[in-house]
């Protein structure tokens, strides 16, 4: 369970949210550019520090405002895909996948498993070895599932996941996603601009503008009433703008 | 006979292609007969008895001994700063940068004097070593510190930019995987930036080892102590010529063997 309350200045705005994600469901965060969305990520993540608040993770305190405590990004167990994935140019997929493994003191062979079986299930079994520069966005997009899975995160933060990939990439891996962090039974939050990923992988949609939630729902609900309006954008995939914005 | 637009502006693009040539004829000429005339003018018997000389030889592993140290003692030093001042905007940074690059452009023999006077009997440092009986100047550690004044820059200049290239979110991602920040610096920042890294390690050695202003203020032209290679060249030209060139040509060979190095890794990065 993810309990979230925190608020930040930002150079345009004022962050000021409120967030709880139970475990296997799927948060979908949706908003233009520059709402904010990618900037909770980070500091859920610890890259970046709340201002004021709490940030708890199945009873941890992650950060907290009142007693001037933050824990390090690298001590919070949190899977983190980014967008464009950062997959380090210069390792192989399996070094990639195993990075976090070797971080946590497990052995050279049980690592070389879990690796394999990871990649195994994504698909992507025979690419361990390839230079992750060598490889397409789709491929690129699994390993870097692969790599914030294999960790066995508390939670899983994805940014975009699916933006980089073609359209044809896009509905399948949609579909394998959602069952991916579904399967994982893990708090998830999806951070997007496109309302059919926002359906098809949320459990649950925030609308956030400007730093604040200003529509929560569910999925089916979307079109219906939420306060966005939706256009195809140059790829024809639609994507949201406030409502009262028209240009 | 030729005459009219079209025979003028042959004439015209003819005159072009030869003075081009021209320039680059005179440009050629200009920076190899130099090189060419100093390796003609002994024989591979000379150098190699040459090179074979107490002093000679000794010249050249002072020069191989203190560069290298130099430009360890530059690279233990300079990484974290370089580093720093690529990602943290701290007060003060531009003038840091600044005071770094001053070496760069001060004449050698300046940055000689100054250093023999802070590190000399009655200098600012010097004094308070001449206390304990220690005496840095006229040693190889002056000639060493006269080598970090001088080539220091160069490395901290290309590490900072090799640093500044590399994207925070492949540090970020390192984090969220477990790995601190030495961890992070060590496993990816480093790696990512390796190839600007090696370019200034190696930009840093070659003008630590070419060093000779700087160093023959501080540390003198004492054979096997401080003479290092460029010194011994000025040093034997009067009494040994044969020997001041053989010494040339090593470092020749070593300026070739650097710049090869450098568009071998540059062209690796391309």
């Amino acid at each position: 369970m993810l309990e979230v309350k925190m608020s930040k200045k930002l150079r345009d705005f004022d962050l000021d949210v409120e967030i709880n994600v139970r475990p296997g469901e799927v948060l979908a965060l949706l908003g233009e550019n520059g709402s904010g969305k990618s900037t909770i990520l980070n500091l859920l993540a610890g890259l970046l520090t709340p201002d004021e608040g709490e940030i708890t993770l199945n009873g941890r305190i992650l950060f907290s405002g009142a007693d001037n405590r933050s824990i390090p990004p690298e001590e919070r167990n949190i899977g983190y895909v980014f967008q464009n994935y950062a997959l380090f140019p210069h390792m192989s997929a399996f070094e990639n996948v195993a990075f976090g493994l070797k971080r946590r003191k497990i052995g050279a062979g049980e690592i070389q498993v879990l690796v394999s079986r990871m990649l195994e299930e994504l698909g992507i079994g025979h690419l361990i070895s390839e230079r992750v520069t060598d490889l397409s966005g789709g491929q690129r997009q699994r390993v870097a599932l692969a790599r914030a899975l294999v960790i066995q995160p508390d939670l899983l933060l994805l940014d975009e996941p699916l933006t980089a990939l073609d359209r044809k990439t896009k509905e399948k891996i949609r579909q394998e996603l959602r069952e991916e962090l579904v399967k994982s039974n893990k708090p998830s939050i999806i951070v997007t601009h496109s309302l059919r990923d926002a359906r098809m992988i949320g459990d649950r949609v925030i609308i956030l503008e400007r730093g604040k939630v200003i529509w929560t729902g569910q999925p089916d609900e979307l079109m219906i009433n939420s306060p966005m309006r939706h256009e195809p954008d140059n790829t024809g995939e639609y994507v949201c703008f406030p409502a009262n914005n028209k240009e | 006979m030729a005459s009219g637009p079209f025979s003028s502006i042959r004439w015209g693009k003819n005159l072009f292609i030869l003075i081009s040539g021209l320039i680059i004829l005179i440009t050629i000429l200009f920076y190899t007969l130099p090189l060419i005339s100093l390796i003609l003018r002994i024989t591979p018997a000379e150098f190699i008895t040459a090179i074979c000389e107490p002093n000679v030889r000794s010249a050249i592993t002072l020069s191989l001994v203190t560069a290298t140290t130099a430009t360890i003692i530059v690279v233990l030093l300079g990484t974290p700063l370089a580093y720093m001042n690529a990602r943290i905007d701290y007060p003060g940074r531009k003038f840091i940068e600044t005071l770094i690059d001053v070496p760069i452009v001060l004449p050698p023999s300046v940055a000689g004097l100054a250093l023999l006077v802070l590190f000399g009997r009655r200098g600012l440092i010097g004094s308070y070593f001449s206390e304990f009986g220690i005496t840095i100047i006229f040693t190889s550690v002056a000639v060493i510190i006269a080598q970090i004044f001088v080539a220091g820059p160069l490395y901290i200049r290309q590490a900072k930019s090799a640093f500044a290239m590399v994207d925070q979110v492949y540090e970020s991602a390192a984090r969220t995987l477990g790995a601190g920040r030495l961890l992070t610096f060590i496993k990816v920042t480093v790696p990512l930036a390796r190839t600007g890294l090696i370019s200034g390690i190696i930009l840093s050695f070659a003008r630590a080892i070419g060093e000779f202003g700087a160093t023959i203020m501080v540390a003198g032209n004492l054979p096997g102590r401080t003479q290092t290679m460029p010194l011994a060249i000025y040093g034997f030209m009067q009494s040994d010529l044969t020997a001041s060139i053989a010494l040339s040509i090593v470092l020749i060979a070593i300026s070739f063997i650097i710049l090869i190095l450098i568009r071998v890794i540059s062209g690796r990065a391309a």
